[in-house]
Parts: C-alpha cells; sequence; structure tokens
C-alpha cells in the first residue's frame, strides 16, 4: 500500500491561509503525496480541509487570501499564479470531484455535453463524441450509447458522481481533489465509487487527496493520513500507522467516535465544540477539549514532532500518551427481549404513492414489533421505505393498507385522528436539524410547545421543565434564549431530541438523526440517545442508513429492499450471520477500519 | 420587542423611516397646518410661487401648499386599506392552498389565474362602470387587483416551509391546522412577503392614483395628490409646483416604504439564517 514515492506530484509547503480581516484559516500546513498515492484529509467542519484542498486547485473562495508558503502541483507554482495561468491548470493538470454532485452539474447541460467541455478547454485535439464515450466507460457508464445524452436529474446520485469523476479524469490529469465524494451518497453506492476512485488510481497513476470526515471511509482508501484540526495538521503519517496507531489524542478521540460494524463499541464524542475560524485559542488549539490537557499546553503551539517513520504529530505529550487506551468498556449489553407485551406492532404495512412513480409500493407487507425499552433499527438505502415507516408510525403519512397498533390500540393514521395520549407517547427525531427547528422560535419556546400541547402544562411549569430538559440532553440552559440559527448541527439536534423528550414518550422514532452530522457529534448524539433508552426506559425506531451506527446502538435490525422487509433478528446474529443476500452486501459495503484500530 | 426594531439599525432603514414618517406626519397634521382654506380661490389662476402662497395656485386659483397639506390623507389612507385588504385575502388564499395540498389547491390557484388574467386597470375601471364610483368600490377593486399574486406568493413560500421539520413535528403533534399555518409556517414566510409587501403597497398607490387621475375615483373638488397631478398637468409650463410638489410626496412616500420594507426583510434574513458551523450538508 504505502508506495514511496520518489518524486512527489503534489509538495505543500507551509501553506497558510487567512481571512481578509486576518484570521487564520490554515496555518503552516505541509505534505507531499507521491504519483498514484491516495492521501486522506481529515478533520470535522472548520478544521480548514477542504480550504486547503481547495488551494490545491489554486482556489480560494470569497474573503480567503494565502498568506504564505507554496504549493506545487506536478511542478507547477499555484501560489501568485493570476488566473489564467490557473485555469489552463484547473483540469489538465489537477481535477476536483466536488461534494454535491446535484448541485455541481449544470442542470441545463447533457453530462455528455458537460464532459465535451473540459475535453474542448484543454483538449481539443481529442474533443470528439468518441472520447466522451471513452471517459463514461471508463466510470462505467458507457452500457448506453445515448448515456451522454441525458441530463443530470435523469441520473441517480451515483451516477451523477461518477459523471463529475469522469469530467475530472477526461484531460487525465495527475492529481485530482475529491471533497467527501460519497457524503451523502448510500453505502452500497459509495462502495462502488470508492472501488471506482481505487481503480482509476491503478489505470492512471493519479494522485489523489480524499478529503473525509470520516476516517472509516479514508482508512479503506488512503496511502497516508493527515489529520487537521483548526486549520493546522494535527497527525499525518501512513495510513495503517495512523488508524492502528494514532498519536494525536484528537486523533485517537476521532478513531473512537466511529460507530465500527465489525467491532460494535460504546461511542465516545468529543466533548465540546470544533473551535471555529478566529477563535483560535492560544497553545494547542485542541487542548480545551483534549482529556490529557496540562498547563504546558496551553503555552505555546505545540511543534510537529517526529512519531515514527513518516509519521508526524503536533502533541507536546504524544510520548507520555501511548501507553494510556481509551477505556474501552467493550460494547453495550443488548436489552434482551423482555418478552412482555408489544409496545407497538406493525402489521401488513403497505404504503403507496399517488401516480405510482415508483412501479411499486414505496412500503410493501412489512409488519414488525418493538418491545417497552427495545431499541430496533430500520436499516436500507435511500427509496427502501424506511423514513415512510417512520412516517407512518408518527402519524405523518397515511399508510394505505395494514395496522399500526400501539400499546394493543390500533392507531389512526393521520396523527389529528390519534388521542391526546397517543401522540404524546410517540415522537419523532427528524433528520436534518438545520430544518427541524422552527428558525423564528427561540429554544425555549420551541421545547415549551410540546409540554403546553400534549402535556397541558402552565407556562410556569413548562418553563421550569425546559430547564431540565436542557440538562437532560446536555445543553447549557443560557441557550433558552437563542435562536436555532445561533446553534451548531449538534446542538440543534439535541434540542429536537430535548423538543420529543419533554412529551415524556415512550416510543422515540429517530430518522437519520446523525446523518447530517460530523462523526465526532454523532457519537455524542448516539451516546445521548442510548443513556435515555436505558435511563427512561424509552423504545427507539432508529431510522439509518449507517450499519456501523446500528452495530453501536441497536438490540434488533431490520433490513429494508426496495420496501420490503428482507431480513430482521437481533443485532448481533444479523451483522454476524446474515441470512439475506441484500444484508451481507450492505455488510461488505459498510466502511470499516482495520482490525487493530484502538484495540 | 428590541430585536424587531433592529432593521433602523441600517442605513436604509433608518432612512427609510424617517421618509415614511415625514410623508405620514404631512398627511396627518397637514390639514391643521394650511394656510388656506384648500377648496377656496385665492389669487388669480396658475400663478408661480409668491409670498402669498408659497408653492403657487392651481388651475382654478387654489392654494397649492395648503391642498398638497391636505391632500396625503386620502391616497395613504386609500392604499393602506386596500393593501392591507389585499394581504388579508391573498394570504389567507395562499397559506390555505399551499398548506393543504388537496383539491382545495388547484381548485384556488386556477381561481387565482383566470383572476390574473385580467389587465388591472381594465379590471378597475369595468368594476367602476358597473358599481359606481365609491371609495368602498375603489378599495375593494384594488384589493381585487394585488391579492392574487400575493396569493400566489404566499402559496410557493407554504409549500416549501410546510415540509420542514418543525411543522411536520407540529402536525405530528396533533395541533390544529390553524395553529400550525400561525406558529410555524407565517413567521417564516415573512421575509419575502415583506419584500413584496413594499412594492404592492406602491402599487396600490400607483393604481390609486391613475384611477383618480382619469377622474374615476375621487371626485373635485376634492384635494389629492393624485388628482393634483391630474388636474394641473396642462398648466405646468404655468406652475409647475402645482404638478411636482404632489408627484414628489407620492414618491418620497415609494421609495421610503421600499426602503423600509427591505430593511426588514433583510434584518429577518440576518438575523434568523442559519450560520453553516460543524456540519456537513445533509444527504
Amino acid at each position: 500500500m504505502s508506495a514511496s514515492a520518489p518524486d512527489p506530484v503534489i509538495r505543500v509547503d507551509r501553506l497558510s491561509l487567512a481571512l481578509a480581516s486576518g484570521a487564520p484559516v490554515v496555518e503552516d500546513v505541509s505534505f507531499t503525496v507521491g504519483e498514484g498515492q491516495i492521501m486522506g484529509l481529515v478533520g470535522e467542519s472548520g478544521s480548514g480541509k477542504t480550504t486547503t484542498a481547495l488551494a490545491l486547485l489554486g482556489y480560494t473562495r470569497a474573503g480567503i487570501t494565502v498568506r504564505g508558503g507554496s504549493v506545487q502541483v506536478a511542478g507547477n507554482e499555484l501560489v501568485g499564479r493570476d488566473g489564467a495561468a490557473l485555469r489552463s491548470l484547473r483540469g489538465k493538470v489537477m481535477s476536483y470531484v466536488p461534494q454535491d454532485p446535484g448541485g455541481a452539474l449544470n442542470p441545463s447541460l447533457r453530462v455528455g455535453d458537460a464532459i465535451m467541455d473540459v475535453l474542448r478547454a484543454h483538449r481539443s485535439d481529442r474533443a470528439s463524441e468518441q472520447s466522451v464515450r471513452a471517459a463514461l466507460e471508463r466510470v462505467e457508464l458507457g452500457g448506453d450509447h445515448a448515456f451522454g445524452r441525458r441530463y443530470p436529474h435523469q441520473l441517480s446520485g451515483g451516477q451523477q458522481q461518477r459523471v463529475t469523476i469522469a469530467m475530472a479524469c477526461v484531460c487525465g490529469p495527475p492529481v485530482a481533489i475529491l471533497d467527501e465524494p460519497t457524503t451523502g451518497l448510500d453505502v452500497l453506492t459509495q462502495d462502488r465509487i470508492l472501488a471506482e476512485l481505487m481503480r482509476l488510481r491503478e489505470e492512471e497513476g493519479m494522485a489523489m487527496v480524499y478529503v473525509s470526515h470520516d476516517l472509516a471511509v479514508v482508512a479503506g482508501m488512503a496511502d497516508r493520513i493527515t489529520v487537521m484540526y483548526a486549520g493546522r495538521v494535527v497527525e499525518s503519517g501512513p495510513a495503517d500507522e495512523v488508524i492502528e496507531r494514532p498519536r494525536h489524542p484528537y486523533t485517537r478521540a476521532l478513531v473512537a467516535a466511529i460507530p465500527d460494524v465489525r467491532n460494535p463499541r460504546a461511542l465516545q464524542g468529543i466533548p465540546g465544540v470544533s473551535v471555529g475560524v478566529g477563535e483560535w485559542p492560544s497553545g494547542c488549539a485542541f487542548a480545551p477539549r483534549c482529556t490529557h490537557a496540562q498547563d504546558r499546553c496551553v503555552g505555546a503551539v505545540p511543534a510537529l514532532d517526529q512519531a515514527g517513520s513518516g509519521h508526524v504529530v503536533r502533541c507536546v505529550r504524544w510520548e507520555e500518551l501511548v501507553h494510556t487506551t481509551a477505556p474501552a468498556d467493550g460494547g453495550r449489553a443488548a436489552s434482551g427481549s423482555s418478552g412482555a407485551e408489544p409496545l407497538l406492532e406493525v402489521d401488513g404495512l403497505r404504503v403507496e404513492y399517488r401516480g405510482g412513480r415508483l412501479g411499486r409500493p414505496a412500503v410493501d407487507d412489512v409488519s414488525f414489533q418493538i418491545e417497552a425499552g427495545q431499541c430496533v433499527a430500520l436499516v436500507g438505502e435511500s427509496g427502501s421505505g424506511k423514513t415512510t415507516i417512520g412516517r407512518c408510525i408518527a402519524g405523518l403519512h397515511q399508510p394505505t393498507a395494514g395496522d399500526i397498533r400501539f400499546d394493543g390500540v390500533s392507531l389512526a393514521g393521520a396523527a389529528r385522528g390519534r388521542s391526546l395520549d397517543q401522540r404524546r407517547r410517540i415522537q419523532i427525531v427528524f433528520q436534518n436539524p438545520y430544518e427541524s427547528l422552527n428558525p423564528r422560535h427561540r429554544v425555549a419556546e420551541e421545547i415549551e410547545r410540546p409540554l403546553r400541547v400534549l402535556r397541558k402544562l402552565g407556562h410556569t411549569d413548562a418553563r421550569r421543565e425546559v430547564g431540565e430538559l436542557l440538562e437532560r440532553v446536555r445543553l447549557p440552559t443560557r441557550v433558552m434564549d437563542r435562536f436555532p440559527g445561533e446553534l451548531s448541527g449538534g446542538e440543534r439536534q439535541r434540542v429536537a431530541i430535548a423538543r420529543a423528550l419533554g412529551a415524556k414518550p415512550e416510543l422515540l422514532v429517530c430518522d437519520e438523526v446523525t446523518s447530517a452530522l460530523d462523526v465526532s457529534v454523532q457519537a455524542a448524539v448516539l451516546e445521548l440517545l442510548t443513556e435515555l433508552q436505558r435511563e427512561l426506559r424509552l423504545s427507539i425506531l432508529f431510522i439509518t442508513h449507517n450499519l456501523g451506527v446500528v452495530a453501536c446502538v441497536a438490540d434488533t435490525v431490520l433490513v429494508m429492499d426496495r420496501g420490503r422487509m428482507c431480513e430482521s433478528g437481533p443485532v448481533t446474529r444479523v451483522l454476524n450471520d446474515p441470512g439475506a443476500d441484500y444484508t451481507r452486501r450492505l455488510l461488505a459495503a459498510a466502511p470499516s477500519l482495520p482490525h487493530g484500530a484502538l484495540s | 420587542m428590541r430585536h424587531r426594531l433592529r432593521f433602523m439599525r441600517s442605513p436604509g432603514g433608518a432612512i427609510g423611516v424617517a421618509i415614511v414618517l415625514f410623508v405620514v406626519a404631512v398627511a396627518v397634521f397637514g390639514p391643521y397646518l394650511a394656510p388656506h382654506d384648500p377648496t377656496a380661490p385665492i389669487g388669480p389662476d396658475a400663478a408661480p410661487p409668491s409670498s402669498h402662497a408659497p408653492l403657487g395656485t392651481d388651475e382654478l386659483g387654489r392654494d397649492v401648499l395648503s391642498r398638497l397639506l391636505n391632500g396625503g390623507r386620502s391616497v395613504i389612507g386609500l392604499a393602506l386599506l386596500s393593501t392591507a385588504l389585499a394581504y388579508a385575502v391573498g394570504m389567507s388564499i395562499g397559506l390555505v392552498a399551499g398548506y393543504s395540498r388537496s383539491k382545495v389547491d388547484p381548485a384556488l390557484m386556477r381561481t387565482v389565474d383566470v383572476m390574473l388574467a385580467f389587465p388591472p386597470l381594465l379590471f378597475l375601471l369595468v368594476l367602476i362602470a358597473g358599481a359606481g364610483t365609491s371609495i368602498a368600490v375603489l378599495v375593494i377593486g384594488v384589493a381585487a387587483i394585488q391579492a392574487p399574486a400575493i396569493s400566489r406568493i404566499v402559496r410557493t413560500s407554504t409549500l416549501e416551509v410546510s415540509v420542514r421539520g418543525y411543522v411536520e413535528a407540529a402536525v405530528a403533534r396533533g395541533e390544529r391546522p390553524i395553529a400550525v399555518i400561525r406558529r410555524e409556517i407565517v413567521p417564516n414566510i415573512l421575509a419575502p412577503v415583506l419584500v413584496d409587501a413594499g412594492l404592492r403597497f406602491t402599487y396600490s398607490i400607483l393604481i390609486i392614483a391613475s384611477v383618480n387621475y382619469l377622474g374615476l375615483g375621487l371626485q373635485p373638488p376634492s384635494s389629492d395628490w393624485a388628482l393634483m397631478v391630474s388636474e394641473n398637468r396642462e398648466y405646468i409650463n404655468l406652475n409647475v409646483w402645482a404638478v411636482i410638489a404632489p408627484a414628489a410626496m407620492i414618491a418620497l412616500l415609494t421609495i421610503g416604504v421600499n426602503m423600509t420594507g427591505d430593511a426588514i426583510a433583510r434584518s429577518l434574513g440576518r438575523s434568523y439564517v442559519p450560520r453553516p458551523v460543524e456540519t456537513v450538508p445533509p444527504s
């Protein structure tokens, strides 16, 4: 794996970028990437990883300027070059695969024409229908001759991402910058895209910089990993070295936050919030969140220290910390079946959408049960109908047929048709924390509402309980008077959970509640949910596409494939000995850390 | 309450409010300050400004300044009334159509489309021809012209907002539709609606002014800025102030209202737009 490249194609040397106000965004970043190598650039949002990656294209976002250092790509110095010179390099020498292909492809341009445009810009000699088709073939989209005539909206997310990859590769650039290329995709598609990238690396010898917040994805791809925090490199080294023997406390925390399907364990979130641009503390930027921080950590920014061959770490205590291991508590105890009456029974559920765009029911003959205090995971790709099931249970979608019984009583399809008590006992938390809180309501109003509507509490009682609920989800009470716009994604999701808990529910439907969050924040939210399940004997229906998360939180798992349930059973059984083909494919595709990591 | 006045802190908002207050003050207190009777001749016809009549006289020898100070109430009052009525009707239709998404939506929207197909001024003229000239007809007519377009904007914003998690959470709580609309939807569609409201108010003034100008709205001898422009346009070479002064008042009001609306919308946008930190975009 770790090819020692004699001649690096990317050489970043002491690169610093800053805002116009002078606040540094990226500071003193250096790394090299050799021919045919993949380097993973990892960090939480705000770590400067995307800014660094864009600098490799000679591009800075509005308001950011290069303050110093140099960026060389295939022998071309990018810092200080003018726009025209950089444009002639982009696409030819270094190319870019964006995070959100749906937003990156021009919706009014046929995908073939989009690829043709890249060729015309750099290789007009090769600009022909044939080259376009060849480019599509290389990303396995060549089966249909008319494929290039399609528009982006006629493609699936995975196909769109392949098109952007084809655009990035069509001129055969030696370097590709990949910015979270699989973040919005489900596991199976992600797996195919990653395999595709590996193949392109083999065949074309491209050097790649793979930007991601997900160490598990990067671990399977990269030769080297560079971890950034608050604009600085905190650790960099050969991939297996960094994953299996992380030296920096931040890297360790990141590794500990990854839900791993093959090695389920209690997740540990990183306390605190990632520091933003302009609020870096003096000294080690991670110190305020670090469990090992000492006085000398805050004095000065630690220098990068050699921790092994090609392995550097920016921590003054890394040598002392080598032997401390994270307190691993070997997985959580699954709350076994109590044999009691099930709290929720779903029987023969069927949902058809008007117009039948899918050509099949969105949910077809699905039956399952949830017992009190149990966490049931509902797993599947996008379009498998898992979210629709959650919405039916919450009374947001009318099933076409079938029965949902709660505590032995059939539930009406629409929430308005259910009794106050039924509505109170079932609560839902939504996927996107940016849309699930009313931006015009203060946090206190938002949490107070269910207390007043569903439990008929008066204003004073409700207000008092809002404070208790915030404490419960570990938010400081001062956020009460904030608007959601002033909170981070993780904080908002906690508010949304507090809002649901205020009703004193017995069943919590969690619809992809962590998929919009950074890995470390995800770990903290999952930790919270597990704790609530245990302490309040809450039943949870956990809807997700992430099998790693399932392994870490669920007792029972239901696997959905195109509207049907293809497998169900206890988590340990399904994940270790899957019965259905589909489950096996999902499992094989789930990114996972190498076995030795953090053990 | 403090944060509701935040828009005043922007220069545009402060200037806009100052202009609006000035014009409204002229309209409200003007009649008490007018030196002469606005309907009685005080000198020669269409005389240029003099010490006796600082803005000269109009085509019937009446004091322009006195008519100017008396002529604001009708324009502002009628425009305000008809715009408010237009919003009451248009927002209700838009909210119901956008929130219900059932058969109600297409039915309402096709009706609105039919309404939009009429040329506005023609519609008003036909209405006046049928129902006669009265303030009520004028107000209802202008509101009827404005309401369809308002309902379209409100419906579109409502459609967008009503799939958000906070709306669904309210629905899952079993809140009454009216409560969901009032608490969760209306506050979140206000920004686009307010920007638009400035323009609509302006447009109402223009329609009322046009109708008055055509002589089908307010009748002489009442003093009204639009009517003044219409009456004096033929004598503009004799006393230009008789046309410019009322026209300037209408223009000032228009500019002030729009600046204020924009500033409010911008302050709403700024304070509530989520600042993306700590996350990657949702899948």
